[in-house]
């Protein structure tokens, strides 16, 4: 919007704007603040602990989940952003038959309510006599990846030069070659963004995967949700404390790599 | 350069002979531009046929089936969990649902359209305006429910600091409320008006408001006449991306409302864990799913032709 700045918009919408951020991070914040607290319940602050973390380790529970969320989040994520990048090079760079429906009907899955895909997941497995557990949490998991990956990487390849891979074929490379050593390299961002959209869905996901996990299996969320349930103290500050944290770092990394991948002569 | 001397299948090392199946595959497909596409398409659409639009119908099925005893269905064909559906209990529900998800999509758009609106126009700001409004999509949705409890109850912080202030001598019952199931979808969904607001009025062409002002028009003119319509895909593409998820919310009601708030996500969920009707179950979740629809469908019409795709 041209030359305009902060300076020039009306003090009020300044403000306006500066508390709903404020209030859009103060929930947050004050958690994080308060897994340090040494009181145990929690609104007075009367002095600083690391105790409720050190607890965190002492709990079977929390370790297990965690590792199940791994488990899931990774082979979900792999799987997702296979298919879903097949899926976005067939949109992006081939002509065929429905490919506008086609492309439509990835959104049904995006804005379909979560608990109705859960609830008809659960149905299905249900049906099929199929073991609830990571099994089904994964195969979840993977389909309300999958649009999502598909979304990402057709913007990325959208912006892509396609000469390039026209050139690598005239050079005499095949399809396959062209993919491995053209396409691949160039859309790495793009596929890197989509998996770590994927993994943290994946990774964040409480309604479809309670619906699927079955008793045996639990994941991070589930476990978080049952303490949030039962009673609350500090230790679920500092389960949300880590996360928060975790996803920051990802973020950043994930940023700084696009970042650096990023074709230079753009 | 020495690859222009070589014949065509020597310039990648990865085409040398030898790999002959992928070579005849290459060659079958060359010519055919539908099979090219469709061996893509194949492995995730075969994944989504059976794991989303399979489930849906067998839900759907199961819909029109008569109750199991404990859970599940029994054999036949009905339609009372439809019929069911017109009982002024799950009407009251329906109405309730869709009244909290109109009144969250005007909240956030009150509040997202002045906040788009500053970063669209924060100049050297705008970078660190836009990460604080995208940090809390990649926060997990359970923490920051989690969060307003922490703020909101009894207990809470809100209220201990009102009571130690000597403002309040008993704590406002804040959670359990209406109130406090609307604040934390507003709360949950407010990014998702924000960002395709700014990404409307960043497109704005700055030449449009300079001509609106040389020809008289003066600010609050300018804005409703020329920034508002020219920001209205992105005002109207806000309100579906808060309304949907508000429609179908589950986790926000269960946790900060108190069983008086129910809402159709619940009342799906309900009939699966304690109450035991699948078929009444999968008529509220089919129900659910084709409202959901039908906004996206009034929300296509509306849309002005030129939008872009995505938004």
């Amino acid at each position: 919007m041209g030359a305009s700045g902060i300076g020039k918009l009306p003090r009020w919408l300044v403000a306006f704007t500066a508390v709903c951020l404020f209030l859009m991070h103060l929930p947050v914040l004050v958690l994080i603040v308060f897994s340090f607290n040494a009181s145990k319940f929690a609104v007075t602050w009367t002095g600083f602990t690391l105790a409720w973390y050190r607890r965190l380790l002492e709990r079977d529970d929390i370790l297990h989940a965690l590792q199940a969320s791994l488990i899931v989040g990774i082979t979900a994520t792999a799987i997702a952003v296979t298919l879903g990048t097949l899926i976005a090079l067939a949109l992006a760079r081939h002509r065929f038959r429905g490919r506008t429906i086609y492309e439509g009907m990835m959104y049904v899955p995006i804005v379909t309510p979560e608990i109705v895909t859960g609830i008809s997941l659960l149905v299905l497995f249900v049906f099929l006599r199929m073991p609830l557990g990571l099994a089904t949490i994964i195969i979840a998991h993977v389909a309300f990846c999958v649009p999502f990956v598909v979304v990402v990487v057709v913007a990325r390849l959208a912006g892509m030069d396609e000469n390039l891979e026209e050139a690598a074929m005239t050079l005499g490379a095949d399809e396959v070659t062209t993919f491995f050593r053209v396409t691949l390299p160039l859309l790495w961002p793009g596929i890197l963004s989509a998996a770590l959209l994927s993994f943290i869905l994946s990774f964040d996901d409480f309604v479809i995967t309670s619906l699927v996990a079955g008793s045996g299996s639990s994941t991070l969320p589930l476990v978080i949700y049952s303490m949030v349930r039962r009673n609350i103290e500090p230790s679920i500050n500092a389960i949300s404390a880590l996360i928060v944290v975790a996803t920051s770092v990802l973020l950043y990394v994930s940023d700084r790599m696009s970042r650096r991948n990023e074709p230079s002569h753009a | 350069m020495t690859a222009l001397d070589m014949p065509p299948q020597a310039a990648g090392p990865r085409s040398a002979p030898g790999n002959g199946l992928r070579r005849r595959a290459l060659a079958w497909l060359a010519p055919r531009p539908q099979a090219q596409a469709w061996t893509l398409l194949a492995p995730g659409t075969v994944w989504m046929l059976g794991f989303f639009l399979v489930p849906v119908i067998v839900m759907c099925a199961y819909s029109v089936m008569p109750r199991g005893e404990y859970g599940g269905v029994d054999p036949g064909f009905t339609i009372e969990a439809y019929t069911r559906f017109l009982h002024p209990v799950y009407l009251t529900i329906l109405e309730r649902t869709f009244v909290l998800a109109v009144a969250t999509t005007v909240l956030s758009a009150l509040a997202g359209y002045p906040v788009a609106y500053t970063i669209a126009r924060s100049g050297r700001w705008k970078s660190l305006l836009l990460f604080l409004v995208v940090l809390p999509f990649w926060t997990s949705f359970l923490v920051r429910t989690f969060a307003m409890i922490f703020l909101m109850r009894d207990t809470g912080l809100i209220n201990s600091w009102l009571i130690a202030a000597g403002l309040r001598q008993e704590p406002i019952p804040m959670l359990y409320t209406p109130f406090s199931v609307l604040a934390g979808l507003v709360y949950g969904y407010l990014p998702f008006m924000v960002l395709p607001i700014y990404a409307s009025l960043e497109k704005l062409d700055p030449a449009l408001l300079e001509a609106a002002e040389v020809l008289g028009a003066r600010p609050a003119a300018r804005f409703r006449r020329v920034t508002l319509p020219l920001s209205a895909p992105g005002l109207i593409a806000g309100c579906l991306l808060v309304f949907i998820p508000s429609l179908g919310s589950y986790l926000t009601s269960d946790l900060l409302g108190g069983a008086k708030e129910l809402l159709i996500g619940n009342l799906v969920q309900n009939q699966f864990s304690t109450a035991r009707n699948w078929p009444f179950g999968s008529a509220a979740s089919f129900i659910l799913m084709i409202v959901v629809l039908a906004a996206v469908l009034v929300y296509l019409r509306l849309r002005p032709p030129d939008t872009v795709r995505g938004w």
